[in-house]
């Protein structure tokens, strides 16, 4: 194999698992944009998706009968969470909202072992993480297939959320009640439908996460630990930006494969675990509002 | 600059009509704590009604009332005929209720204009295909919006700032904006929350000519509260003067200033 092919190799892979961070930033930043908090239970919810979707299987629902029941589930757990946690702390500073959410994240683990144990699952979406042939045979690249979908599911997901953003009502609404709820109602934005469109939003989008992480790496309790995977990305791409978790999902994926493989030898191994943080800090020396974030302005 | 004589009721666009807004023997309890108690009064259709009273009368409160933000336990709102239960904000919105707020309350990282357009919410119906496809429907709506926002631009004299993010306006500015947002909404009764609060004479003065301008071009039945009693009364047709949570005076600003209760609340008195 030449130099070549195998940086490609490297960056390709690295590019496509990267889209699959910005698919887990992907919930955090719905949610963010529409309360200005961020929401630490998104890693819970991955689990307790994915987990579910799991459960249902192994009670003998098929895959496409499983996939709109966890849906529906976590449509549910949306609302609930608007309802139960949200509705009762409007106009709460955000340091409230962000410890309500840490204690949800608790009550959603806890829900879903309670609910479903505490093994090892397996999930099978007929995708083996395994090297596709074409570009093997023709360009001696290994690509995983399972990367690949991901990489492509992630696109469509970001591609449509986008869409909804810029084009819907709600969407136009959102940024209004993530600046101030109390002035995005009084023109008229029902705070509490959109908190919920976008909490349940966020739960299909873990959802999905969540089925694609855990063909790779089991359906475990350690996909909570996601989040942690996510805030690299977000605070590159910026907390308030769809098209900026992916680039920075790209960004990141590249960076800490090719520093792994080019800058491990030399500086020592394992590098690919803290090197996206380490490009977290520098973005927060000089541009703490991410690439495509709102520019943070303050009066003094 | 401009002379701050009212308009007479004979000059201006719109004759005072009959009530739009009816507030009966409300109160309003936090705890064991009277916010407002039995207050009554009406808003007639294109009137300037000001709401006074000193520091921790009931004034925002009352108006929170009236936007649904907190539902009192007692007494009743009727809005053109109708009496009104379970409002919400958004609803009161959505009935051509808009409002500003005591402590600003803008979209702070949006520009003049995006914080106007969000102000048109509720005048922007075409759906999600109709606006990915660029139907006429969604042109059109887009188009009038625009035409609505530029009118408030004109009209509150802020074309050099339009394209400023918020925050970065200086205070008498911003609440100038605010005042945009909410007649970007093209209210029926527009509630003001001191509007005045913080100004210098100069930016006073600007604010109760917008007032008066909006009153008198578009009609617009405007309740505003002031705890400064000069200004106000230079302005408002009618006058409700709380203290302490109760009605102690309501009438036109002369009477007002001559009712004894109110001089009282205002000056303290000897007991």
């Amino acid at each position: 194999m030449n130099n070549y092919s195998f940086f490609f190799e490297v960056l390709i892979g690295g590019l496509l698992s990267g889209l699959m961070y910005s698919l887990v930033a992907l919930g955090f930043v719905l949610i963010y944009k529409a309360s200005g908090v961020f929401n630490f239970a998104q890693g819970a919810m991955v689990f307790l998706a994915v987990l579910s979707f799991v459960g249902f299987m192994e009670l003998g629902l098929s895959f496409w009968a499983a996939l709109p029941v966890t849906i529906a589930m976590m449509v549910l757990v949306g609302m609930a969470t608007e309802r139960f946690v949200l509705r009762p702390l409007v106009n709460e500073n955000e340091n409230t909202l962000l410890m309500a959410t840490i204690g949800l994240s608790f009550v959603i683990e806890g829900a879903a072992q309670l609910a479903w144990g505490v093994d090892v699952r397996r999930i099978d979406l007929g995708i083996k993480d395994e090297p596709l042939r074409w570009p093997a045979e023709n360009f001696g690249v290994f690509i995983s297939a399972l990367d690949l979908t991901a990489g492509v599911v992630a696109a469509v997901m970001v591609t449509l959320l986008a869409m909804l953003f810029s084009m819907t009502k709600a969407g136009r609404g959102l940024r209004a009640v993530a600046d101030d709820p109390a002035a995005a109602m009084s023109i008229g934005i029902p705070l509490q439908q959109i908190w919920m469109l976008v909490w349940a939003a966020a739960g299909v989008v873990a959802l999905v996460a969540g089925m694609l992480w855990g063909a790779r790496s089991g359906v475990q309790f350690a996909l909570v630990l996601l989040a942690l995977k996510a805030m690299p990305v977000l605070i590159i791409g910026g907390f308030t930006s769809v098209p900026g978790v992916i680039v920075a999902g790209l960004i990141v994926g590249a960076f800490e494969k090719l520093a792994e493989v080019y800058l491990g030898p030399s500086i020592g191994g394992g590098i690919e675990g803290w090197a996206p943080y380490m490009l977290a800090v520098l973005f927060l020396l000089i541009r703490p509002e991410g690439l495509f974030g709102e520019k943070i302005i303050r009066r003094v | 600059m401009m002379d701050m004589t009212p308009f007479s009721t004979s000059t201006r666009g719109f004759a005072i009509g009959e009530p739009i807004l009816e507030l009966k023997d409300i109160s309003l309890r936090f705890g064991g704590v009277n916010a407002l108690t039995k207050i009554s009064f009406d808003v007639r259709e294109h009137e300037v009604r000001a709401i006074i009273g000193p520091n921790g009368a009931g004034k925002s409160s009352m108006l929170n009332v009236i936007n649904g933000v907190y539902r009192p336990q007692e007494g009743s709102i009727i809005y053109k005929g109708q009496r009104l239960s379970g409002m919400t904000p958004p609803r009161a919105a959505r009935m051509g209720i808009a409002r500003t707020f005591q402590n600003i309350a803008l979209f702070k990282g949006m520009t003049v204009l995006d914080n106007l357009m969000a102000g048109r919410y509720l005048h922007t119906n075409a759906n999600f295909l109709e606006v990915a496809l660029q139907m006429p429907r969604a042109r059109r709506e887009e188009t009038r919006n625009r035409e609505a926002v530029e009118e408030i631009i004109e009209f509150l004299e802020v074309q050099q700032i339009r394209k400023t993010p918020v925050a970065r306006l200086p205070y008498g500015l911003q609440k100038r904006v605010e005042l945009g947002r909410a007649l970007a909404a093209e209210p029926k009764i527009l509630l003001l929350d001191e509007p005045m609060a913080g100004m210098n004479i100069e930016e006073k003065q600007d604010m109760c000519r917008f007032i008066l301008d909006v009153n008198d071009h578009y009609g617009t039945t405007v309740v505003l509260i002031e705890h400064d009693m000069g200004v106000v009364m230079d302005i408002s047709d009618r006058v409700v003067v709380l203290d302490y949570g109760k009605k102690i005076g309501d009438g036109t600003p002369d009477e007002v200033r001559s009712n004894q209760d109110v001089i009282n609340a205002y000056l303290g008195v000897a007991h």
